[in-house]
């Protein structure tokens, strides 16, 4: 992302109110993370301290600091989804995906990225499409009624090949 | 815009939603596109144009029956409005074919609607026939509805504020600031009875009044649609499908207050939600409804929309305040409360997203006509959702006072697959299990306190027998858990010891004083936290330990 870009982000925002969290969600919506030479930049522009920023793409779930993998697949973690199966979705999602490695943290929280970076793996709170639980997220797409069988398909669309992804 | 531009609207408005041409309308939120109503809307569209044919093709929002989705309505003039279900794209062709002849086809066909009374205006008259297939009102999903909320919600266009001017909106803005004082709106609200839809139940008039009584310059009101609660969808439906009827009830009630600005805050997780409001404050600009001298009269009104970032804590209200001045949003004390010292330092008042729908319908059809709907101190209806393990899952409006039973059983139809359901959740993490043995506890603020849970936010995630409630307790910890923001120690540090309690107790391990430690650490929590969140995150687990005890002692050291 240029300057220009994000001179144009920091633009839109004439009113004070929900401009720093709006400009750094726009920037993690088209960069895909939070690079540092861009909080830089926007610390110097918006005039608050770096570590300011940094705390905020801390606090907030929806920044991330390190890049994603090129789709986002994200499973609802939300009562409806846990209750209807989710747990489950999440474990055939690593077996299909290869990212078995058991590093999830005691909340139940992971963000978990395939070797060749093509699939990220990670946790919602809640879509508010509860009453297709349990649900899925492929980058902006949400799947509901899913069962462990129907995920290889969808994943599929997205560029999954079992040879290449599935762990052993 | 005067008194004849809003007449002038309305019948271009009506032009729209009842035509003198076929109209099929294809339900499209956030749930009918993820359902495939986006492919049906495409493959009608493609099958309209191909035949060269005569009629209207239109999105409209929700009506809330999420489990018969995609959902199609048909309307043909004189004929009433049929409402299609479970439609796919190959079911395109049948149904532009028939709505060509005149016909609707039957094996889709859910119900009909021969009138509908959007309240704050004259009634839609679709017509009649077709009585083969079935009323509306003798669905058993609708039957015990009430639509107030949700009134237009499947029915306009919720892109074409046009459709909206056609169901009465606006009016009641009209008669706010042309024939009222604001302290008369504040009366009418408050002889409403109204309750904050947030979750406290705090009765809004009141609230309304401590921000007016404020003397400062600036004054803020804010929109909370931050939806925080897992399970719960109300606010996204409200906002995806009438979202004209939010700035409404926000116009209304900075006149009544003396705001000149406001906010709405809204979770990022929505971005439809984000599109369509962002199009209803762009064209009720256009049409002199937001700016300045609304009406020609001295009222003007800014609104700006704000993006959450993904923090459940931010939905607590000077959280919120704090995320929008863009800081990390950690609740504070209170007092002072935001009504005294809000955003930005100055007065502001905060309401959620279905509070402010209330609000068009009180000013038109008066506080008294409201405070006649629901039940004692509990006036007018909730949206509720209803979702996991039931049947008929959506979207459900009744009156406040409705009993449990009625939601799971009757519009809900029971369990799935003839299973037993064992308890529902309300109320989200703050809220607790209730057993099905108290399923005809009237669905209000009150009783539902007094059964260990609470209303919060309308959420109703149902639970049968396949469900274990040590599980349950032991997800809305973790989940309270990792949402703390961690200012004060009780939340922070109570939760984690109680999350490591139920991991031992779920992994057989525990013992019966691991049990009395659990509840003991649920007093202490609840006493000294900061902010709601730490004071309700054990109602989960003291309810499940109250109602389900049997399921935590199953578990104990050498009780097999
Ligand atoms: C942890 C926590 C989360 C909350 N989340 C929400 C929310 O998502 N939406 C909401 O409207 N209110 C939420 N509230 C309640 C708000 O603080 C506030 O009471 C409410 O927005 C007031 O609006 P009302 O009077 O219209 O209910 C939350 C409160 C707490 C303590
Ligand atoms: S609980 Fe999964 S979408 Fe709401």
């Amino acid at each position: 992302m240029d300057t220009a870009r994000l001179n144009e982000i920091v633009e839109r925002y004439p009113a004070p109110a929900g401009k720093i969290l709006g400009i750094l969600e726009q920037v993690q919506r088209e960069v895909g993370y939070l690079p540092k030479d861009i909080l830089q930049f926007l610390a110097k522009r918006l005039e608050v301290s770096l570590s300011e920023l940094y705390s905020l793409a801390t606090f907030y779930s929806f920044f991330t600091l390190a890049p994603l993998g090129e789709h986002v697949v994200t499973v609802c973690m939300g009562t409806a989804c846990h209750v209807k199966g989710a747990p489950e979705l999440v474990a055939t999602l690593k077996r299909l995906l290869g990212v078995e490695v058991d590093e999830v943290t005691r909340d139940g929280k992971f963000l978990l990225t395939t070797e060749d970076n093509h699939f990220s793996l990670t946790s919602a709170r809640c879509f508010g499409a509860c009453s297709m639980a349990p649900v899925l997220r492929v980058d902006n797409k949400i799947f509901g009624y899913i069962t462990p069988d129907r995920i290889p398909a969808i994943l599929e669309q997205f560029g999954w090949k079992e040879s290449q992804h599935r762990g052993s | 815009m005067d008194l004849d531009a809003l007449k002038a609207a309305r019948q271009k408005g009506l032009q729209k939603l009842l035509p003198d041409r076929p109209r099929v309308a294809v339900g499209l939120a956030t749930c009918g596109i993820a359902a495939g109503g986006d492919r049906v809307y495409a493959a009608l569209e493609a099958a309209i144009r191909d035949r060269g044919l005569d009629m209207e093709l239109a999105k409209v929002g929700c009506i809330g029956y999420c489990r018969e989705e995609p959902l199609v309505n048909i309307q043909i003039p004189g004929k009433p409005c049929v409402i299609l279900h479970r439609v796919t794209e190959a079911d395109a062709e049948e149904i532009v074919r028939a709505v060509a002849a005149g016909d609707v086809p039957r094996r889709l066909a859910l119900c009909r609607v021969e009138t509908w009374d959007p309240l704050v205006g004259e009634k839609l008259d679709f017509g009649t026939g077709f009585d083969d297939i079935p009323a509306y009102a003798d669905i058993p999903y609708f039957a015990p509805q009430r639509k107030i909320v949700l009134r237009d919600a499947g029915f306009i266009n919720p892109e074409d504020i046009d459709e909206y001017f056609a169901v009465g909106g606006y009016r009641a803005l009209y008669k706010a600031l042309t024939e009222m004082t604001p302290e008369a709106v504040i009366d009418e609200v408050i002889a409403s009875g109204l309750r904050g839809r947030g979750g406290a139940g705090f009765p809004t008039g009141t609230k309304w009044n401590f921000t007016k009584v404020e003397k400062s310059l600036r004054k803020y009101i804010i929109c909370n649609a931050d939806e925080g609660d897992p399970g719960a969808y109300m606010n996204r439906n409200e906002m995806e499908s009438d979202p004209h009827m939010i700035l409404e009830g926000m116009l209304i009630g900075a006149y009544a207050i003396g705001a000149r600005e406001g906010i709405i805050y809204v979770r990022a997780e929505y971005p439809l939600a984000i599109a369509r409001l962002t199009r209803a404050m762009e064209e009720a600009r256009a049409h002199g409804l937001l700016g300045k001298n609304i009406f020609g009269t001295d009222f003007s009104f800014e609104l700006t929309l704000a993006e959450g970032a993904g923090a459940f804590v931010c939905g607590e209200e000077t959280a919120l305040i704090a995320s929008i001045e863009g800081k990390t949003g950690r609740p504070r004390p209170r007092p002072p409360f935001p009504a005294q010292k809000g955003l930005w330092g100055m007065p502001t008042n905060i309401n959620n997203v279905e509070t402010w729908t209330n609000i068009p319908v009180i000013i038109s059809r008066g506080g008294d006509w409201f405070a006649g709907i629901g039940a004692e101190k509990n006036t007018g209806t909730k949206v509720y959702s209803l979702v996991g393990e039931v049947q008929r899952v959506g979207l459900v409006e009744v009156p406040l006072g409705t009993p449990i039973r009625t939601l799971v059983y009757d519009v809900g139809n029971g369990g799935i697959d003839g299973r037993d359901i064992k308890a529902v959740q309300t109320g989200g993490p703050s809220g607790g299990c209730i057993p099905a043995s108290l399923f005809d506890t009237p669905m209000d603020y009150e009783h539902l306190t007094a059964v260990g849970s609470i209303m919060g936010s309308g959420g109703v995630v149902v639970m049968d027998e396949t469900t274990s409630m040590v599980d349950t307790a032991r997800f809305f910890i973790g989940f309270t858990h990792e949402e703390s923001c961690g200012k004060c120690a009780p939340c922070r540090e109570g939760l984690k010891h109680m999350l490591m309690i139920l991991d031992k107790i779920l992994s057989g391990k525990a013992t019966r004083e691991n049990l009395d430690l659990l509840e003991e650490l649920s007093g202490t929590i609840k006493k000294t936290s900061l902010c709601g969140l730490g004071q309700t995150a054990p109602n989960p687990v003291l309810t499940t330990l109250k109602y389900f005890r049997n399921e935590y002692d199953a578990t104990l050291k050498g009780a097999k």
